[in-house]
């Protein structure tokens, strides 16, 4: 059965600074409770909401870069609802209607290979504090409120339903999160920066929304649990209601939302307190101009000037932070290729997979740019070969010594010296008398020969120079 | 000497020229508070402490040498929806009963730094929403010109008190004739500014789109020197426009066309219109030239008035939960919307209906019907007025249709109280200025003058209000 998943993706602005209507710090986390506010983010009567140029300009990029049309003129809109976490009981965010859009309406954005997603709108709003409880949310006797969060902007990016695979949807965010930490507009490593909703439906039937999903690996997870059982209710003929429904993360299910969240009237109608902003026809040009190079831009640039591999390009942009470690470790020793294929097929194994969730992959390894352009010299000089250089990084990892450092505690470089090498390869014919023998009709064998020879070296002989030795010791004494 | 009789620049001159002290001067109108506050109750709280603490610090200045300020020493009260730091601001209403804002309103400081004392907080109609001061937790205000009467409102405390001589100046918010209705009904000046011109950073929103704050004086003179101190740009307000007037109130050699508005007397009371035609006859005799005018879109002024006041109210007021601020209760044992239920039932009648016609016209379906019409309405209304002051200068008619008429008598019908906003409506719709003046007197009762103008033209307003005051002695305050 067809199957079509719609996205809602929230993104917060940390990087406008300052929360969308007030001066106060986009920075409240681990602050104590309600330390983070003024009058206006508290909704005080007689405050009125002060519109920050910033993160408008933030929102613009956004839009711009997922291909949307950046409006010239912008208003806000009043969302009327009472709920403990706003201080005004309404949310100051943004409506298509009347002649006027949001930050970003129709656009398109490419992912994974060749496929693309349509961007219905891109909107910018208010996040709304926080509810703490004690316990979980159905047992606790009472709710805390901290208004610590409360006005941060928040980038809301709606999808059309235009994907069918949870794969797919993974690819998806992947390309959006690695776009906004390029755009520089939001620090995705903050618990709770970057937040999905999804909608699912099968066969046509009625719409259901998940919430509640922390994690991008668990909206995965949460979109192929509600795909299945949506599928065996259509197939047993239940109908599917139209809701939402909550990932539950212990249990690794969906379930019904625990009250019932009946259609809902917002009474939307314009902020008079923020008159529209006619951001001016200069603005699309003006965002697009201070954008920063962006992921794809950036992939093209890693595969034809420093002749990486689609792939080996494509993991690398897919986070800024090894994008960003590809390019200094390239800036001490220009060896790219080499570069690349040890954070990607090498670092990486060192990373788990909690870190790729939390986008910080590098903050737990001892491990910097100069670490990896260092290992990839050794290995193009031929100082060590690629096996050695593997546990070099292996212990690099651990202590954070330089790959040199390790290379000469362990006297792991290469045997170069031919007398010393000349030494292992007497004492192995010594050993391996019957051996020799198959050798001098058998070319296999002098292989066999070679394999003692590295592992009496521990794999620090030069595997083409003991082979020439061997030939040369057979030849000699036949 | 009764100090307190004295206008706001003769306060100003006399402290500056130390013909008596401030301290004096507020000890007197503190005495005079107590004397006729049992009759008029047009405060909420009075500001003794700090009042003379102000004042002292402006006599050591005085002593010194040093600058004071243009208002220096002027007492004025504030209606008690405006946020002055540290004290009380209720808004007449259970909600905000202990509600002390953390911060003052832009038009506070700036009265603070052109030397005025705020020497209390003035009553209202709950959170603005009246015409009759009536509908407040802390009682109604009192016509000083009989007692028996309404003030007007909803800054019925702030007009009564400057009648009274409970003060030389004071604020009032001005939403759809919030200001001019009480001072037409107590023979004081009250203006409504143009939208943008004062900053309502401080001001307790009831409905934003339309509402200005607005100063209450008994003579242009000092009208004018509250709005020069208070008016300009605000960074705190995105609606202040970028300016910095400084206006004037000289008589001007200037004469004005003044179009008589047809509807606003077609719908007067009798005794009230002759007052009007009366003024216009002064003015002709000064030289200015008076005819009659149609501004056919009046008709539907009201309706369009009270749909975007109620709605953008209804969303205004829903902060009011008691969660953050209010007053005691308990919220143990309650889920939160049956706590909101509860709590929210604390607001006035008249509260609860514009909160409850307010969410239906922004309900959705409906919203094109009401909300959307009556901001067409109000844009017919602009290009009207547009187009009619490209002949003339000002628009006159009455502040109010009818006298001021005895409490409780319209306190039971809410849509005969709403109609007789609809010669000040026009002005908040429009965004343009306004200001009653006063005109006459019918049987013992203010009859007052609105005069309306061009946006940012409050200069040629303020020219024929000193015009009319030079020629004319109506009376601004009565024995009490
Ligand atoms: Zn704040």
């Amino acid at each position: 059965m067809e199957t079509k998943i719609g996205l809602e993706i929230h993104c917060q602005l940390t990087g406008a600074k300052s929360k969308l209507f007030c001066s106060c710090s986009c920075e409240y986390r681990g602050k104590e409770a309600n330390s983070n506010i003024c009058p206006t983010c508290a909704g005080l009567p007689g405050t009125l909401p002060l519109l920050s140029r910033r993160a408008v300009e933030l929102a613009g990029m956004i839009s711009a870069a997922l291909g949307c049309t950046v409006p010239e003129e912008i208003a806000f809109y009043r969302k009327n609802y009472f709920y403990p976490d706003l201080p005004k009981n309404f949310q100051l965010t943004q409506y298509n209607a009347y002649g006027i859009t949001s930050m970003g309406v129709d656009g398109i954005m490419q992912y994974g290979d060749g496929k693309s997603a349509r961007i219905r709108r891109v909107q910018l709003e208010e996040d709304p504090g926080r509810l703490v409880y004690e316990g979980s949310m159905e047992t606790s006797p009472y709710a805390l409120i901290d208004y610590n969060r409360a006005g941060v902007p928040l980038v809301e990016i709606v999808t059309e339903p235009d994907f069918a695979d949870p794969k797919d949807v993974r690819l998806f965010l992947d390309k959006v999160t690695s776009l906004i930490e390029h755009l520089g507009v939001c620090d995705t490593r903050l618990e709770g920066s970057v937040r999905c909703d999804a909608n699912v439906s099968v066969g046509g039937g009625n719409r259901v929304e998940i919430k509640n999903v922390s994690s991008f690996a668990d909206v995965e997870k949460a979109l192929r649990y509600e795909i299945t059982r949506q599928n065996s209710m259509a197939s047993r003929d239940i109908e599917i209601k139209s809701e939402t429904r909550h990932w539950d993360d212990a249990r690794k299910l969906t379930k019904e939302s625990r009250t019932k969240e009946e259609e809902q009237d917002y009474r939307y109608f314009p902020e008079p307190d923020v008159p529209s902003i006619v951001l001016g026809s200069e603005f699309p040009s003006l965002v697009s101009r201070s954008m920063p190079e962006l992921p794809d831009k950036r992939k093209e640039r890693f595969i034809s000037k420093h002749g990486l591999s689609p792939h080996v390009a494509q993991v690398l942009i897919d986070n800024k932070e090894l994008a960003d470690f590809f390019e200094t470790a390239m800036s001490a020793h220009y060896l790219p290729r080499e570069i690349a294929n040890w954070i990607v097929n090498d670092l990486m194994g060192f990373v788990d997979e909690q870190q790729k969730e939390e986008r910080s992959i590098l903050a737990g390894l001892k491990v910097t740019p100069g670490h990896i352009a260092e290992l990839a010299r050794l290995v193009d000089e031929g100082t060590i070969n690629r096996s050695i250089a593997q546990q070099v990084l292996a212990q690099a990892v651990k202590t954070g010594e330089m790959p040199s450092q390790v290379v000469r505690k362990t006297h792991s470089s290469r045997i170069d010296d031919s007398d010393e090498l000349g030494r292992v390869v007497d004492s192995v014919f010594k050993a391996e008398q019957s051996a020799v023998q198959d050798a001098k009709s058998n070319a296999n064998a002098a292989n066999f020969l070679l394999g003692k020879v590295m592992a009496a070296t521990k794999g620090r002989a030069d595997p083409k120079a003991a082979l020439e030795l061997i030939h040369k010791k057979l030849a000699e004494q036949s | 000497m009764e100090l307190f009789r004295l206008d706001a620049m003769q306060v100003a001159d006399g402290i500056k020229k130390r013909e008596f002290s401030a301290e004096e001067y507020i000890q007197q109108l503190l005495e005079r508070i107590d004397r006729v506050e049992p009759k008029v109750n047009a405060f909420i709280t009075i500001n003794r402490k700090e009042a003379i603490d102000k004042a002292r610090s402006i006599d050591k200045k005085v002593r010194d040498g040093e600058p004071v300020g243009p208002l220096a020493g002027v007492a004025v009260s504030v209606k008690d929806n405006i946020c002055v730091k540290g004290i009380r601001t209720t808004c007449a209403s259970k909600m905000l009963e202990n509600y002390v804002p953390p911060y003052s309103a832009t038009v506070v400081i700036r009265l603070d730094d052109a030397g005025a004392i705020v020497i209390g907080k003035a009553n209202l109609d709950e959170f603005a929403m009246g015409t009759t001061t009536e509908f407040s937790k802390h009682g109604a205000t009192r016509n000083p010109w009989d007692i028996s009467r309404v003030p007007g409102g909803s800054s019925g405390g702030s007009a009564a008190s400057v009648a009274s001589l409970e003060c030389a100046v004071s604020l009032g918010s001005d939403t759809g004739g919030s200001v001019r209705c009480p001072a037409s009904f107590c023979s004081v000046i009250g203006i409504k500014p143009t939208y943008g011109l004062v900053s309502r950073y401080g001001l307790v929103s009831y409905a934003n789109s339309l509402e200005q704050i607005g100063p209450a004086g008994r003579t242009v003179a000092d009208v004018t020197a509250v709005m020069n101190a208070i008016a300009g740009s605000d960074r705190n307000d995105h609606t202040t426009l970028d300016m910095k007037p400084d206006y004037s109130s000289r008589v001007p050699d200037r004469r004005f066309r003044i179009g008589i508005v047809k509807e606003f007397l077609s719908g007067a009371d009798p005794e009230v219109a002759k007052v009007v035609y009366n003024a216009a006859d002064i003015l002709t005799k000064q030289g200015c030239k008076c005819e009659e005018v149609s501004l056919g879109s009046v008709e539907y002024a009201l309706a369009s008035y009270y749909t975007i006041a109620m709605a953008e109210a209804s969303s205004n007021l829903a902060r009011y939960d008691n969660v953050r601020y209010g007053f005691e209760m308990s919220s143990e044992g309650y889920e939160w919307n049956s706590y909101y239920a509860k709590v929210r039932s604390n607001f006035g009648e008249e509260v609860k209906r514009r909160i409850i016609v307010g969410s239906y016209v922004l309900s959705s379906g409906y919203y094109g019907k009401y909300y959307l019409k009556a901001q067409q309405v109000r844009s017919i209304l602009k290009q009207e007025l547009k187009s009619l002051f490209k002949t003339y200068d000002l628009l006159m008619g009455p502040t109010m249709p009818i006298l001021p008429f005895k409490m409780g008598e319209k306190i039971d019908d809410p849509i005969k109280m709403y109609l007789v906003d609809i010669d000040t409506v026009v002005a908040n719709l429009a965004g343009t200025p306004a200001i009653s003046i006063p005109g006459g007197f019918s049987g013992g009762l203010p009859v007052g003058l609105q005069l309306m103008a061009d946006e940012f033209q409050e200069q040629t307003m303020l020219d024929a209000a000193s015009l009319f005051e030079s020629v004319t002695h109506v009376q601004r305050s009565p024995d009490l």
